[in-house]
């Protein structure tokens, strides 16, 4: 096999079939680790490459720690350039996260530098460069934190689940491309083909409006992944498809998988046919076991899942959430075997939801419509008070703006001031009233498989700079964590979404926050421009400041067509699926397109913190923020 | 001074400090290393989280032309080199007689700024080494991508002559798979006034209707076929017919899409 030759520069961890080891990196001395990064060959599917490394191994070394002891990391800098570790998800002082320019000044090269931290937390976490783009040249790795009190999750097994992409092109060359020409690899764009197997099927009429659609938008509704299998190969733990990664276990054991996704760019969908999982921790923090048959796992996130196969192979298919590639691996009782490998499903396409024009599903999960969807809302909700003036239309960009996905039919005009929308400044020769009519699909008002609520938000303000950097403008967002992601709406099979996730125990604080903050994720995707309220990075000089020990809602209003995992250091986001007290507490959260959701944070880590899309090349093109928690009470 | 007075003092330094060190935010890790590595570090993380600078290169026409009359081969490219708002962008296209004489060659060198999402509004000059006489022009031009997907290029010309011109060009690209491309393309070029130097008359002139089949073995790399049909009208044609030649006519053309 392929994979007996590749064991040789893979770390103990990641070895396939009985070579296999997670006892994880050896310390020198008490909880002393040495990591080397320097440039090493590797080898992918079976072609040689070249990558930035941890101790040339990619991926790096498990670092396999206890809940309670103090680590340290001597990192040494074998590179002509510097570089830097941060520990994703970990707990510990700003100034040893490991970010250059925010919490420390990074690692230069033929420098070493030490970290020093105690562990606050056990569970399932990863580190990778924070440096330049080399954490797409294989600069990640596992973290295992053990618990200091008995494992309720204790299994017979254990496999660390490594997913990630690796390209042959340097990096910065696949940034640079994207900023030429930013469907570059895309190599699923609708054809003329697609258009006639479409109207053959829906009808002509409706294929050409929703041409029409989204061709006066200038958005692309196959726009699903930035960068693809077209210059990606999927890795499970540093094995492509080919080299088949295999995990050996014997029949009737409890396996734990503990999934990272230590990708630059690539959301997975995660499933093993025919063996259901049973969803135990998320981003390290143990959940309510939930049993499904798939899940989505966005850069960044973690997952663990118990399984217990039977005496026959299973395949692991991970497929990127564009559906043009694949990471796959192998579960078996013995050496040799494999399972099928499932064929990629067909791509999906974007919906209006996606761009936060569908008002089919107002407002936030739970909060169930018992008027069976009927629109009959209460006055102060209703369109007669819907105050268009105060959507800001004299500074939005209309032509980006399409009226059909409203769904005027069955809503309450009545009130609606039109003359009062300040719409003799609009230019309407691009707004496309008439599709209302003619595409019954955007006509389902009352989408009774997903909550519902009656009562019409305000209408999406957006006080942020827009400009060239920004296109699109989320007119109706809505809350999306009970939803299912992408492509996985109609799957035959249990699929997580975010609200299934409950915190095994009650959270630490749960003080109902004192102030909101709302953020807008930002893009052109034309110019592959992508910023926080239409700033980049390099274009902003203060932080976002919290204050010690406040409690904060985030509200995240995702105005791009794409979904975003945002991270935060230093501190845990509480999901707000619902208002108890056993929010979902993640370090990434994968925001939809078109959604408008909420994180409480307690800012209890003093420090300055990175804050940032972590698709790669998202914060390399200045989807980033520094969270600032100053010492000091919120002055009143 | 008084316990009180030193106290005070000392709060209203405090305060000052806090003032100062909200304004220079983003710095807390200045108390654990040198402040001036800590401020080299956070220029660089700026810079490389936005401020790139990135450029193209595309020779979108590198053909051969094959008509009844002559045949030619054509260039057009373009380029551009800045950041995500400003950007030195420099235009070339020409013909070569196949008898091995330049028939037309100009070249644009321009500042481009990004308005909106999808519009860079253009200004600099535009210089025709050939055909002779040379001409050099004041360029104003609008390039971008408009509703439906259209590439647009327009642009208004001033020659040192004083002639107004302008010209328009758009192209429209359909996927029939996903490497076989088909792009019409609309070429408008429209003088405002009589160039007897150079046979222009005021109207239309040197406009056509094109369309290619283009293979992208890569994305960057794509030979193609097409046709093309255009070439003089109104005074600028009249002039041409008085040289006993066709003012307009079909081309067949074979080349080259590349770029880096």
């Amino acid at each position: 096999m392929a994979a007996a030759g590749l064991n040789g520069a893979l770390p103990a961890w990641a070895r396939s079939g009985l070579a296999a080891d997670i006892s994880g990196l050896r310390a020198q001395g008490d909880q002393v680790f040495d990591l080397t990064v320097d440039k090493s060959p590797c080898t992918v599917d079976g072609r040689e490459g070249a990558g930035v490394l941890v101790n040339g191994q990619l991926p790096a070394p498990l670092l396999r720690w206890r809940e309670g002891d103090t680590v340290t990391l001597r990192v040494h800098n074998r590179l002509a350039v510097d570089t830097s570790i941060h520990w994703h998800g970990i707990l510990l002082p700003f100034q040893m996260d490991g970010v250059p320019g925010v919490t420390f000044p990074g690692i230069a090269p033929g420098e070493t530098f030490t970290y020093e931290f105690p562990l606050r937390q056990a569970g399932t976490y990863w580190y990778h460069s924070h440096s330049g783009l080399q954490e797409q040249s294989g600069h990640y790795g596992p973290i295992v934190i053990e618990a200091q009190d008995s494992d309720p999750d204790a299994v017979e097994r254990e496999f660390v689940i490594v997913l990630s992409d690796w390209t042959f092109e340097n990096p910065h060359r696949v940034f640079s491309k994207l900023k030429k020409m930013s469907d570059n690899y895309n190599f699923q764009q609708r054809t003329v083909g697609e258009f006639f197997r479409e109207g053959r099927k829906k009808g002509f009429r409706q294929a050409i409006d929703d041409r029409l659609m989204w061709g006066s938008m200038r958005m692309n509704a196959a726009d699903i992944a930035d960068v693809t299998a077209s210059t990606y190969t999927y890795l499970v733990n540093g094995h492509g498809p080919g080299d088949n990664w295999t995990g050996l276990f014997e029949p009737g054991e409890r396996i734990r998988l503990r999934f990272i996704n230590a990708s630059a760019m690539s959301i997975f969908n995660v499933r093993i046919p025919d063996l259901p999982m049973t969803v135990v921790h998320a981003d390290g923090l143990a959940v309510a076991p939930v049993e499904v048959d798939e899940f989505q796992i966005g850069v960044a996130e973690t997952f663990d899942v118990i399984v217990e196969p039977k005496e026959r192979p299973y395949t692991l298919m991970a497929e990127s959430n564009d559906r043009f590639g694949y990471a796959r691996a192998t579960l078996s009782p013995r050496e040799g075997l494999v399972a099928e490998v499932p064929k990629l499903r067909e791509r999906p396409t974007l919906t209006m939801k996606d761009m936060a024009m569908d008002h089919s599903s107002h407002g936030s999960p739970g909060v169930r419509s018992d008027t069976g969807g009927e629109h009959s809302a209460p006055s102060e909700s209703d369109h007669a008070v819907m105050n268009h003036a105060a959507m800001g239309h004299e500074e939005m960009d209309h032509q980006s703006m399409i009226h059909a996905g409203m769904g005027h039919d069955g809503m309450k005009h009545g009130g609606m001031n039109h003359a009062a929308m300040g719409q003799s400044s609009m230019n309407h020769s691009s707004m496309s009233h008439g599709e209302a009519e003619s595409s019954p699909a955007h006509h389902d008002m009352h989408d009774h498989s997903a909550p519902s609520q009656t009562v019409h938000p305000k209408p999406q303000t957006h006080n942020h700079p827009k400009g060239p950097g920004v296109v699109g403008l989320a007119m109706n967002p809505v809350n999306r964590l009970h939803e299912r992601p992408l492509g996985l709406e109609d799957a035959a099979h249990r699929v997580l979404v975010y609200t299934d996730l409950k915190a095994r125990s009650k959270n630490p604080d749960v003080r109902h926050p004192d102030r909101e903050l709302e953020l807008h994720l930002t893009s052109n995707m034309e110019r592959y421009m992508w910023s926080f309220d239409g700033l980049k990075f390099s274009e902003v000089d203060e932080p976002i400041t919290l204050y010690k020990d406040e409690r904060v809602r985030l509200t995240l209003v995702n105005d791009t067509m794409m979904p975003h995992p945002i991270h935060l250091h230093g501190m845990y986001f509480e999901v707000v699926t619902d208002e108890s007290e056993f929010k979902p507490r993640k370090h990434t959260i994968v925001v939809k397109p078109g959604e408008k959701m909420s994180v409480d944070i307690t800012a209890d880590a003093i420090g300055d913190w990175a804050f940032h899309c972590h698709l790669l090349y998202h914060m390399h093109a200045g989807m980033m923020r520094v969270v600032s928690v100053v010492d000091q009470q919120r002055p009143a | 001074m008084t316990p009180g007075m030193y106290r005070g003092g000392l709060l209203v330094l405090s305060v000052l400090l806090l003032r100062f060190s909200h304004a220079h935010a983003q710095t807390a890790a200045d108390a654990h290393y040198d402040p001036a590595a800590m401020a080299a570090a956070r220029e660089a993380l700026k810079e490389s989280h936005g401020n790139q600078i990135n450029g193209l290169f595309i020779a979108e026409r590198l053909e051969y032309q094959v008509t009844d009359q002559e045949n030619a081969l054509i260039w057009e490219a373009q380029g551009w080199l800045g950041s995500d708002l400003h950007k030195l962008w420099v235009k070339s296209e020409g013909e070569y007689e196949s008898e091995g004489r330049v028939e037309e060659a100009e070249l644009q060198v321009l500042y481009s700024r990004a308005v909106s999402p999808f519009w860079d509004l253009q200004a600099g000059v535009r210089y025709d080494m050939e055909p002779s006489p040379e001409r050099t022009h004041l360029v104003l031009g609008v390039q971008g991508l408009a509703p439906y997907w259209f590439e647009m290029d327009t642009a208004l010309f001033l020659s040192d002559e004083g002639d107004v011109s302008a010209r328009l060009e758009a192209e429209y690209e359909m996927f029939l798979t996903q490497r076989l491309i088909l792009q019409p393309r609309l070429e408008l070029n429209l003088a405002g006034s009589d160039d007897r130097e150079l046979g222009l008359g005021r109207g239309f002139f040197d406009s056509v209707a094109e369309l290619r089949l283009r293979y992208e073995f890569r994305r960057e790399i794509a030979p193609y076929i097409g046709i093309s049909w255009g070439g003089d009208f109104n005074r600028t044609a009249d002039l041409i017919e008085q040289s006993g030649e066709d003012p307009q006519g079909f081309a067949i053309v074979a080349g080259l899409r590349v770029w880096f």
